[in-house]
């Protein structure tokens, strides 16, 4: 399904690529990440992002103010440094600092969640449709094909409608939704591993289909999950924001950057910094993740520059 | 040219059926309904309002009214909004939808395609440099944080728009929203002209064209347009589906009366009934925009069309 | 006879990052009216990019000086605009590679007639009219249906006709073919040099014929050019330069190729690499390949020099070549 981000296309063209390249399928996945890591926004991207994700996790135990405690003395306050509420208190006390790391975390885990659930279904489908080949091939990737061309967002929607205020089921429903091109990817790679000497060997001695799929093909996917996810969580963050902000998100009292955007956005005027903080750190993020993908784009692509 | 599009018709429509299927059934099988409030409903009312939606004939038949319904243009009755049709409710909103996202469809693309065109031709002077940064603003900053900012610069600071709401006429209200609509996908398009135009710049028919003597004004819009705007066309199938997106949170942001907002509060109300339609209606119209696209892209590559 | 083309030390220089590569140096020739001249070397040598600077066709970082004559007018340093008022009506290009040369999104018929239309001011009806007899007349059958053609619904040979009649529409003073054979199978090569003959015979249009095969060198050119590392290194009569070749790289192309070697014993390729237009050696620029070359060709550059009965040498070594003695 079309997703936000346009990620597809980098990923689809990958897939194409690793199911061209059938022998060189590994060390296609090891120079782009060798040629990532030689680009200097993309690496200073990395560190930046490395940061936001350790103080997310760990920023919290340094504050003086949990997320959700009620600071009567100071409601609707900006930054004030004696009593420790560093980026000011929202209407109903509560520190922002506390609030913004709290949802950056959520985002964070949503995504990493909903990447993961994406990842396993992915690798299950694109290695099933990859190994047995043919016409169970066709059908699945027809079926991908068409799903591809719905829009993604109806469906989360959908999920929300259904599970509710649940926002665990909510996101990995969201990560059943977003495995498409992660099945490409590795159906792309399993055909091109299929005819490698160490899966024939595998096969001519009597292993079982499913054994040879989880014993030898999924190992060797690590390089491509890596690519994938890279760009896939910044896609996932964005349409969590994006459900949180509707109010079909993260529900109080928890919070996420989205939840945080949307309690911000109609005091803007008079309370800036409820917006402006959580706007800040989602910004950051996404342009982190931006130039990973740029990044990652031209690794994979070295004529294109 | 004809039987390529009948073709493409006929492999639409069992993909409309589909969803129509999965949807209905996913949502009515989904625990918890509209009636599920706060608070209780008496016993009595409640049998008579499931009653009243058909909810208590057996699932299939419940089915086959609905889609004998939607094939005769009724999608059956809005449960949260009582008197109103969910095909009322989507006659209101559509056409202004519609308005809204082709308007911002045809800025976007358009803006996009200058920009990106005036790069390319400028390859790696200012012009070029300026367009590669700011086209990267409106695809990293996600759209409903731009509709607030907006709001808040160029509505209240600056005073220069309205910051919301839509009466008949008063098209001032739309300069915000189409704008933010229009910006993410005119950067999308504006990257991708201005990456095949340089291509096609570089091909060798575009230097047989320039050894012809044609000048520069019939190179570009002879021989270099058709060919740069293929990738451009099949970006434009997902282009539509980023731009449902967001028209969603910009109807909510600006409070403007299309389907979108219908489909969220719908979505929060657990209005059934509304949520199956309005996706229903979602699926029909990106399929049959994503129809014209393919029948666009044939008329541009003749590889496709002949073959 | 008349020149309808007069180059005078034209140079070619690419700037690269921080570098500049001088990819033509000194380039002196005259085209007479009617004749037609091959110019010879193998990549590298800087032959394409020469007629590609006189076409104002450099890639963007390509500078070119000297002057390039056509009558009156200098062609070098022309405005576009101006220069799109001469190229494609009396002085046309073909090249390389007819697969990739031809728009794939338009018709033959517009890609012909629109040089009609600009140059000549014919209105659609009659420029389709002239290209469709124009195609016939460059051998493609059924030219009235192949007009409607787009050029993937073609044949390599097919469409190197199409660029063929393309250039010769406006019946050109000067037409450019950059290896116009060269990606043509074998059996097509011989009736497109024979089509060639005939065309420019009748046009009385004067051909450059830019190769690095001097067996299609052999039937159809009067005079050749020998082009190595950027500059011309001997110049003269076809038939002088092949029977009695003056500079050793001459020999030796003479020597690699295959119907003309064959009086010799063996096929005998020249040794070595051609030099990197970066790194150009001290002094004559063959002497790493040269078995004729001796202490003063390592420090001192032989310049372009008259050698008797209309030809030119950039060659020290006055001895006798004999066959098989390069290398």
């Amino acid at each position: 399904m079309a997703g936000i981000t346009g990620k597809d296309t980098t990923l689809t063209a990958y897939a194409d690529a690793l199911e061209r390249e059938a022998p060189k399928g590994r060390s296609l996945t090891q120079d782009a990440l060798r040629r990532l890591f030689a680009n200097k926004a993309a690496l200073v991207s990395i560190f930046l992002l490395a940061a936001v994700i350790l103080i997310a996790i760990f920023g919290p135990y340094f504050l003086p103010w949990p997320y959700d405690k009620i600071d009567w003395t100071s409601i609707r306050k900006p930054p004030d440094f004696s009593k420790g509420h560093f980026l000011g208190t929202d209407q109903n006390g509560r520190d922002m600092a506390a609030r913004i790391l709290q949802g950056t975390q959520m985002s964070l885990t949503v995504a990493g969640v909903a990447t993961v659930v994406s990842v396993v279904i992915g690798i299950a489908y694109g290695a099933i449709a990859g190994y047995f080949g043919g016409r169970i091939d066709a059908a699945m990737m027809r079926f991908v094909d068409i799903m591809y061309a719905l829009p993604y967002i109806l469906f989360v929607i959908i999920l929300v409608v259904i599970f509710g205020r649940s926002p665990v089921l909510l996101f990995v429903g969201i990560g059943c939704l977003e495995w498409l091109t992660m099945a490409r990817i590795v159906r792309g790679q399993t055909l091109s591993l299929k005819e490698r000497e160490f899966i024939e060997a595998a096969r001519a001695g009597g292993a079982k289909p499913f054994a040879i799929i989880f014993r030898h093909i999924v190992p060797n996917l690590t390089g491509p999950v890596v690519i994938y996810a890279t760009l896939t969580v910044p896609e996932i963050i964005l349409t969590e924001s994006f459900l949180s902000y509707l109010g079909l998100g993260v529900q109080e009292p928890q919070t996420s950057l989205g939840t945080l955007i949307s309690f911000g956005a109609p005091v803007a005027e008079a309370l800036p910094w409820m917006l402006f903080g959580p706007a800040l750190f989602l910004v950051l993020m996404l342009v982190c993740f931006s130039y990973i993908g740029d990044g990652l784009r031209d690794a994979l692509d070295p004529k294109d520059r | 040219m004809i039987s390529y599009a009948f073709r493409r018709v006929l492999s639409a429509i069992p993909i409309v059926f589909l969803t129509i299927t999965v949807c209905f059934f996913i949502l009515r099988l989904a625990p918890g309904g509209p009636f599920d409030g706060e608070r209780a409903l008496p016993v009595n009312v409640l049998k008579n309002l499931r009653a009243h939606y058909n909810l208590d004939q057996p699932i299939l038949t419940q089915f086959f009214l609905y889609v004998g319904g939607v094939l005769r243009g009724d999608f059956g009755p809005s449960m949260v909004m009582e008197d109103f049709t969910v095909s009322r409710l989507l006659s209101i909103g559509l056409p202004f939808t519609l308005m809204l996202g082709f308007t911002a469809f045809i800025v976007g693309t358009i803006a996009g395609l200058v920009a990106g065109a005036l790069a390319a031709v400028n390859q790696n002077r200012w012009p070029d440099y300026l367009l590669v940064f700011v086209v990267l603003i409106p695809l990293i900053i996600p759209n409903f944080l731009m509709a607030n900012l907006a709001q808040l610069i160029f509505g209240v600071y600056l005073g220069w728009l309205p910051v919301g709401g839509y009466r008949a006429g008063s098209y001032i209200n739309l300069v915000m929203p189409i704008l933010i609509l229009a910006m993410p996908h005119g950067a999308r398009v504006a990257r991708l002209v201005r990456g095949s135009m340089i291509e096609v710049l570089g091909t060798n028919y575009i230097r047989t064209a320039r050894s012809k003597g044609l000048g520069a004004a019939l190179i570009l819009t002879r021989h270099a347009i058709k060919p740069a705007l293929l990738p451009v066309v099949s970006y434009l199938g997902p282009g539509l589906s980023y731009l449902l997106t967001g028209s969603l949170v910009v109807e909510q942001i600006f409070a403007l009366p299309g389907i979108g907002k219908y489909f969220i509060t719908a979505a929060l109300n657990r209005d059934y009934g509304l949520v199956l339609g309005t996706t229903i209606l979602y699926v029909f119209i990106i399929l049959a925009l994503n129809l014209i696209v393919d029948v666009l892209y044939a008329w541009l590559d003749p590889k496709v069309r002949l073959n | 006879m008349k020149q309808v083309l007069s180059v005078q030390n034209m140079s070619v220089t690419f700037a690269l990052h921080n570098s500049e590569v001088h990819a033509v140096r000194e380039m002196n020739f005259d085209l007479a009216e009617g004749e037609t001249l091959a110019v010879v070397g193998e990549s590298g040598s800087g032959k394409s990019q020469a007629f590609l600077a006189i076409m104002g066709l450099l890639a963007r970082n390509g500078r070119t000086g000297g002057r390039a004559m056509m009558g009156d007018v200098n062609l070098i340093g022309m405005a576009t605009d101006q220069l799109d008022r001469y190229r494609g009506k009396d002085i046309a290009m073909i090249f390389q590679d007819p697969m990739t040369s031809l728009n794939p999104s338009l018709k033959i018929k517009t890609q012909l007639s629109e040089v009609l239309v600009k140059h000549r001011g014919f209105d659609k009806a009659k420029a389709t009219n002239t290209a469709i007899e124009m195609l016939e007349r460059v051998g493609i059958p059924e030219p009235a249906k192949r007009a409607n053609a787009y050029p993937h619904q073609l044949s390599g040979g097919m469409r190197q006709r199409v660029m063929i009649a393309m250039a010769l529409l406006c019946q050109p003073k000067i037409l450019i073919a950059d290896e116009p054979t060269t990606a043509l199978d074998v059996t097509v090569q011989a009736q497109m040099l024979d089509l060639f003959k005939t065309l420019t015979d009748d046009f009385g249009t004067s051909l450059v014929l830019i190769t690095h095969d001097l067996g299609v060198v052999a039937g159809v050119a009067d005079r050749m050019m020998v082009m190595y590392g950027g500059r011309a290194v001997e110049k003269g009569g076809v038939d002088d330069l092949f029977y009695d070749p003056r500079h050793p790289y001459t020999l030796g192309l003479l020597h690699s190729t295959p119907h003309i070697a064959k009086r010799a014993a063996r096929l005998d390729p020249i040794q070595g690499l051609p030099p990197s237009l970066e790194h150009l050696p001290k002094g004559c620029s063959f002497n790493p390949r040269c078995a004729f070359a001796f202490d003063r060709c390592l420090i001192e550059r032989p310049p372009l020099t008259d050698a008797g009965s209309g030809r030119e040498k950039a060659c020290f070594y006055e001895g006798p070549m004999a066959y098989g003695k390069v290398a």
